[in-house]
């Protein structure tokens, strides 16, 4: 096994999930749980590909599938802040529809032709570093260095900026918010339609730079959830997020590739020779999501850290509530 | 110089003369629930056929209503709409014990596919021989598939009980983890020549259907409705009688509606998580045990067209009410069985979603009144 590979491919699978868990970091710290991500990146997916297929512009797929993600998010939006539903329901719903929609409107899209997709490329001089330089910034996709960028600046600016301020205040304590003359709602529906538009570009990243094509459900295969779980894990803070991403894609990519040797530390590769065995790999990072989930849960409690304080309660003016 | 004399007439020129107001409810009327409900579903059906058009279906409306004229029209139709409505109870009702709780189980469809295995197992590895009769093999098989279901529930709720951790991501995981063991066995362990699927179960293990008995009874032929349909209505009174009966129910419905009080109240919350996710697993699992020995008759991949899923908006419509889940499960087996006679369940899966969305967004309907009022009044009545 050739871990360099390993790792490159690793960075790249894992710059979907960091997209879609930052925009999720986002919303939560406004106090919003949106878990319609599988359903948002499902629509960003296919409207990214179908645009590119039937346009032949991959940039203009990369907008429309941060649009309609990020409209769909406000219907969440709407349901839950104006009309005060019950977010994890409502998130459950946007995952049906959003689901429904890009399977529908999907149709057919998987055996169309060549298409144009995201630009890969390498770095001039950070690609000579040893090691790093061969796994970061080597022939990576376009999209892999926007994350680099993104992960930092999404932890400066909701830790040290002056917008950030209200973002956090939102989810932490909104009638004080609200008292400061912050508009709960107004940053609310802001911050729902970033973590939309963030989850757009994830699945547009799928379909357009990382595993290219359509594969309607399959095309996600439940990273959104997973990307629900790491935002637990992350503690809210985009460089965790981005840590959390990038081990995931590793660990995906590690998975696919255990499969191929003949000889596992020196033992005869089981996963070569019973490749039925193959389902158990394939278990692997949905059981490891929930042992992060336990890691993440306990550590909050021992180090008194958890969710903003706000999340999943609709405000109401002049209501008693956090 | 003359706007200024009247400084409200600027204001009042780009207001409507009517206002839109919205005001808590002091009581709902009895009849709103229901007629929200049906809303939801009328405008699920609306925006369905909508997508449906955009996507290049010619007639959508006709072809709906084809579908339910077929369905509902002829004894052969109802039998099938009632095959679907089959899985579709039980995994509403473990819906509906779940969210009582406020637990968010949306695991149904992975207990759903290990109730299926656990009963498979019974047949296939073999636990009892082939030749093992009905009275024998089916309740085994029962007990086998609620096992199974449970011990799916059990892991989520423990995770949750001892370590709070999140029950939507651990029972979404282990769907994944579910279908994927499946797969195993359908693919390698019982795979039969190759085949992605199990052999065929011995004929004693399968749930009689209506059909078996077409010589004694005439019009029973080709009508592929099964035993499976009765464990449905009597886990409802069961799960009714415990909701809402029971100390053990009160001590659900306390926790989910007010966990603190509950707490004060002595309720053991990590005991009844624990509990309250293994019931809802096992009425799955049962699900899962149903339609394998009533349908599928063998273990194979494609058993379920995200009944779990389903089953979380039907717990929903019949706002947890597991009466109301039987009669709400056959419109959802008719709405199943609409998409695949159409050739794409996709369709189903998006209906779903928009009458889920309906029904919370107007839930908002049920909470406060909204009343257009013509503005002069509306200040008026905040004066007074």
């Amino acid at each position: 096994m050739n871990w360099t590979i390993i790792l490159h491919a690793g960075i790249a699978s894992g710059t979907v999930l960091l997209f879609a868990t930052i925009g999720e970091v986002f919303t939560e710290r406004s106090g919003i749980l949106n878990l319609g991500l599988e359903g948002m990146m499902l629509i960003g997916a296919m409207s990214a590909y179908s645009i590119a297929i039937n346009v032949g512009s991959p940039w203009l797929g990369l907008l429309v599938a941060m649009l309609t993600a990020g409209l769909l998010s406000l219907v969440h939006g709407f349901v839950t802040i104006h009309l005060h539903a019950d977010q994890v329901v409502s998130g459950l719903s946007l995952t049906f529809l959003g689901t429904g929609l890009s399977l529908v409107f999907g149709e057919g899209l998987s055996k169309a032709g060549a298409v144009s997709l995201l630009p890969s490329f390498t770095i001039p001089g950070l690609s000579a570093i040893p090691f790093l330089g061969d796994i970061l910034f080597t022939n990576q996709n376009i999209m892999v260095y926007v994350g680099y960028l993104l992960a930092p600046a999404a932890w400066y600016y909701i830790n040290h900026t002056r917008p950030g301020l209200p973002l956090r205040a939102v989810g932490e304590y909104p009638a004080a918010a609200d008292t400061m003359g912050v508009s709960v709602y107004r940053v609310r529906y802001l911050y729902t339609f970033v973590g939309g538009v963030l989850s757009g570009l994830a699945g547009a990243t799928i379909s357009l730079a990382i595993s290219p094509g359509w594969f309607s459900h399959m095309t996600t295969s439940g990273q959104g959830w997973i990307a629900v779980g790491l935002t637990i894990f992350a503690q809210w803070n985009p460089l965790r997020a981005a840590g959390g991403a990038y081990a995931f894609g590793a660990l995906r990519r590690l998975i696919l590739d255990l499969q191929a040797p003949t000889t596992l530390l020196f033992w005869d590769n089981p996963f070569y020779y019973n490749p039925y065995w193959g389902f158990f790999l394939k278990m692997i990072p949905y059981a490891f999501t929930i042992v992060v989930l336990v890691i993440g849960s306990r550590e909050a409690t021992r180090k008194r850290l958890g969710a903003p304080a706000a999340l999943g309660t609709p405000y109401v003016r002049g209501e008693r509530g956090v | 110089m003359t706007q200024a004399k009247q400084p409200d007439t600027t204001k009042q020129r780009f207001s409507l003369p009517y206002k839109v107001k919205i005001e808590p409810r002091l009581d709902t009327p009895t009849w709103l629930p229901t007629a929200v409900s049906v809303g939801a579903v009328v405008l699920g059906l609306v925006f369905g056929a909508i997508a449906l058009r955009l996507a290049g279906q010619r007639n959508p409306f006709g072809a709906f209503a084809s579908i339910a004229g077929v369905l509902f029209g002829s004894l052969g139709g109802i039998s099938d709409v009632l095959v679907q409505a089959t899985p579709l109870i039980l995994v509403g009702l473990a819906c509906s014990v779940a969210f009582s709780m406020k637990l968010w189980n949306i695991g149904a469809e992975g207990q759903f596919f290990i109730g299926a295995f656990a009963a498979s197992a019974i047949v296939l590895t073999p636990i009892l021989p082939p030749e093992t009769p009905g009275i024998i093999f089916i309740p085994v098989m029962m007990i086998a598939g609620i096992l199974g279901g449970a011990l799916w529930g059990l892991v989520a709720g423990y995770l949750k009980a001892k370590f709070n951790v999140n029950e939507i991501i651990t029972t979404l995981m282990m769907n994944y983890i579910a279908i994927e063991w499946n797969n195993f066995f359908i693919f390698g362990v019982w795979s039969e020549g190759g085949f992605q699927m199990s052999p065929r179960f011995p004929r004693t293990a399968w749930l009689p259907r209506l059909a078996d008995y077409a010589k004694q009874v005439r019009g029973f032929g080709g009508l592929t409705l099964h035993l499976g349909l009765l464990f449905g209505p009597i886990a409802a009174v069961i799960v009714w009688f415990i909701l809402y009966r029971s100390k053990w129910g009160y001590e659900i419905r306390l926790a989910g509606d007010n966990p603190k009080a509950a707490r004060y109240a002595g309720v053991d919350i990590a005991r009844n998580t624990v509990l309250v996710m293994m019931l809802s697993g096992a009425l799955s699992g049962l699900a899962g045990m149903a339609q394998i020995t009533g349908v599928v008759r063998r273990l194979q991949g494609a058993i379920s067209p995200g009944y779990g899923f389903t089953g979380i908006i039907i717990a929903w419509l019949s706002k947890l009410n597991p009466l109301v889940v039987v009669i709400v499960s056959v419109f959802f087996g008719a709405l199943l069985l609409a998409g695949r006679e159409m050739g794409r369940s996709d369709i189903s899966m998006l209906i779903q979603g928009i009458i889920l969305f309906a029904l919370i967004a107007s839930d908002f309907l049920l909470r406060n009144q909204v009343r257009i009022v013509r503005t002069h009044d509306a200040r008026a009545s905040e004066e007074a």
